[in-house]
C-alpha cells in the first residue's frame, strides 16, 4: 500500500516542480504585455482544465508515443522510451494541472501594482530584483494557492496517467489508479485505506494553504507592532 | 542643465513640450488629464517618447536621433509617485534603503548618511514599520527619503501634497524647500494646485492639452508678476512664446 503513496508524492511533487518554473514564465509574461492573439493562447493554455483527461492522455500519446515526434526523437537520439515511465505520468499530471498554476500566478502578478515596480526601476534595480524582492513577494499569496491546487490536482490525476503511463504497480502505479483496480478487484479494504490517506493528504494541503495565506498576508497588511522586529540603523 | 523637448502620442491626446531649466524648483502645472505626468515619466525613463530628446548636463538620457534611449536605472532621477508607491511589504527601513545596495559596492562616498535623512524628514522613529501603519505625511515623507538616499541627480515629484491634510501640507511644502537647498539638485514638481504652484515653484511651465502655453522663468518670479493671472491670461508679453 506504501509504494502508491510515495510514487504519487513523488509524481505531484516533480509535476507542481514543473508547473511552478513553466507557470511563472507565461503568467509574467502574459500578465505585462498585450499582443495579437493573446486570448487564443490564453484559451490554449487553459484548454486542459475543460478537456476530458483521457482526450490529454490521447493527445500525449501521439506525442510522446513511440511514433510520436517527440517519442521518436528521444529513442532514436537517447534510447529513451518515455511512455509508461513514471516520468509519463509526472507529464501527464503537469499538463492537466498547469492552467490552475497559471491561473493563479497570473491573476496574483497583474495584482502587483506597477508603479512599484516602476519606482525599484528608478532606484536603480534591475528586472532580475524587481522580480524577486518585489514582484514575486507580492504575488506569492497567489502563487502559493496555485501551487498548491496544482499539487492536489496532480496527485488526483488518473485519465491521462493511466493512457501515456498505464497501471504498472510500483512503477507507474499512484494512488487513483490503484483505488480504481482494488474496487476492480474487489480488494475493497485496499481501496477504503488508499482514499482515506488521499483525502487525508489533499485536505491537509489545502487547509495548510487557507492557514498560512491569513497568517503571511496580514504580517504587512494589518501589521502590528509586534511585527516589528526589524534592527535598528 | 534640464533639456527636454519630445513628442509622445496618448490616446486623444498628443504631448509637445520643449523646456530648458537649471537650478531650483520647476513646478509644471496644469489640469488633470494635461500631459504632465507622461512629461515625468519620460524624464524618468519609465515611459518612452515617441520622439525628442532629454539630457541633464551631460548625461543624454534620450535622443530619437541617435537613438538613445538610457533606461532607468541607470538615470539616476529619484522619483516621488503621485501615490507613493512604498513597497508594501517592506518596512519604512527597507523601503528606505532598497536603493542602496548596488552603488554601495562600488565605494561610493555620500554626501549624507541614512540617519541624517531619516532624521531630517523626521521619521527616524518609524524605520520598522510597514507603510499600511503610516499616516499620508509619513508615506511622503519616506518616500521622499527613500529617492533622496540614492543620490539622485534630479529629484521628480509628481503631486507631492495632494493627498495630504491642510497642516501636513504647509509643513511639507517648507521641507521640500529646505531639502532642495541642502540637496543642491534641481527639482521637477508636478501639481495642478495653484496654491502649491506659488509654495514651491521657482520656475513654472503652463501646460494646457499636452502643450506648454507659458514658461515664468524665476527672474519674473522675483519681479512679482501676477502669475494667477498670467496662466489665465496668456499667452502674455512677457513670456517665453515658442510654443504658447
Amino acid at each position: 500500500m506504501i509504494d502508491p503513496v510515495i510514487l504519487s508524492l513523488k509524481v505531484a511533487l516533480a509535476a507542481v516542480f514543473v508547473d511552478f518554473v513553466a507557470g511563472l514564465a507565461v503568467a509574467r509574461t502574459m500578465a505585462r504585455t498585450e499582443f495579437m492573439g493573446k486570448n487564443v493562447v490564453e484559451s490554449l493554455i487553459i484548454l486542459p482544465m475543460v478537456l476530458p483527461p483521457t482526450v490529454l492522455g490521447y493527445g500525449l500519446l501521439i506525442l510522446l508515443g513511440k511514433r510520436g515526434p517527440v517519442g521518436r526523437f528521444l529513442l532514436e537520439y537517447f534510447d529513451f522510451q518515455l511512455i509508461f515511465t513514471w516520468w509519463a505520468a509526472v507529464i501527464a499530471s503537469a499538463v492537466v494541472s498547469f492552467p490552475l498554476m497559471y491561473q493563479s500566478a497570473k491573476a496574483a502578478f497583474a495584482g502587483v501594482d506597477i508603479s512599484l515596480e516602476q519606482a525599484a526601476r528608478t532606484l536603480g534595480a534591475r528586472e532580475a530584483r524587481i522580480f524577486l524582492t518585489i514582484t514575486l513577494p507580492l504575488a506569492w499569496p497567489g502563487i502559493l494557492a496555485g501551487l498548491v491546487l496544482s499539487f492536489a490536482r496532480a496527485l488526483g490525476e488518473f485519465g491521462a496517467t493511466l493512457m501515456v503511463a498505464g497501471n504498472i504497480p510500483g512503477k507507474t502505479q499512484t494512488i487513483p489508479l490503484a483505488i480504481y483496480f482494488a474496487v476492480e478487484t474487489g480488494d475493497t479494504s485496499a481501496a477504503r485505506n488508499l482514499v482515506l490517506v488521499i483525502t487525508a493528504l489533499s485536505f491537509a494541503t489545502v487547509f495548510w494553504l487557507n492557514w498560512w495565506c491569513k497568517k503571511k498576508v496580514q504580517t504587512w497588511k494589518k501589521g502590528g507592532p509586534e511585527h516589528a522586529q526589524g534592527e535598528h540603523l | 542643465m534640464l533639456r527636454v523637448n519630445i513628442s509622445r502620442k496618448l490616446p486623444g491626446l498628443t504631448v509637445e513640450v520643449s523646456f530648458d531649466f537649471d537650478r531650483g524648483i520647476l513646478v509644471i502645472f496644469g489640469p488633470s488629464g494635461s500631459g504632465k505626468t507622461t512629461i515625468l515619466n519620460c524624464i524618468a525613463g519609465l515611459r518612452q517618447p515617441d520622439e525628442g530628446y532629454i539630457s541633464l548636463d551631460e548625461k543624454v538620457f534620450y535622443s530619437s536621433d541617435d537613438h538613445i534611449a538610457l533606461p532607468a536605472r541607470r538615470r539616476r532621477i529619484g522619483y516621488v509617485f503621485q501615490d507613493y508607491a512604498l513597497f508594501p511589504h517592506l518596512t519604512v527601513k527597507e523601503n528606505i534603503l532598497y536603493g542602496i545596495p548596488s552603488r554601495c559596492k562600488k565605494g561610493k562616498n555620500y554626501r549624507i548618511g541614512t540617519l541624517d535623512v531619516l532624521e531630517m524628514l523626521k521619521i527616524s522613529d518609524l524605520q520598522d514599520r510597514y507603510p499600511a501603519q503610516l499616516s499620508g505625511g509619513e508615506k511622503q515623507r519616506t518616500a521622499l527619503a527613500r529617492a533622496l538616499m540614492v543620490e539622485p541627480d534630479l529629484l521628480l515629484l509628481d503631486e507631492p501634497l495632494s493627498a495630504l491634510d491642510h497642516g501636513n501640507r504647509r509643513a511639507l511644502q517648507a521641507e521640500l524647500r529646505d531639502l532642495q537647498r541642502i540637496w543642491r539638485i534641481p527639482f521637477v514638481l508636478v501639481t495642478h494646485s495653484r496654491k502649491e504652484m506659488h509654495a514651491l515653484a521657482d520656475e513654472i511651465i503652463f501646460i494646457e492639452k499636452g502643450r506648454k502655453r507659458t514658461h515664468v522663468y524665476p527672474d519674473m518670479r522675483r519681479a512679482g508678476l501676477n502669475l494667477a493671472g498670467m496662466a489665465e491670461n496668456s499667452p502674455s508679453p512677457v513670456v517665453d512664446g515658442n510654443v504658447a
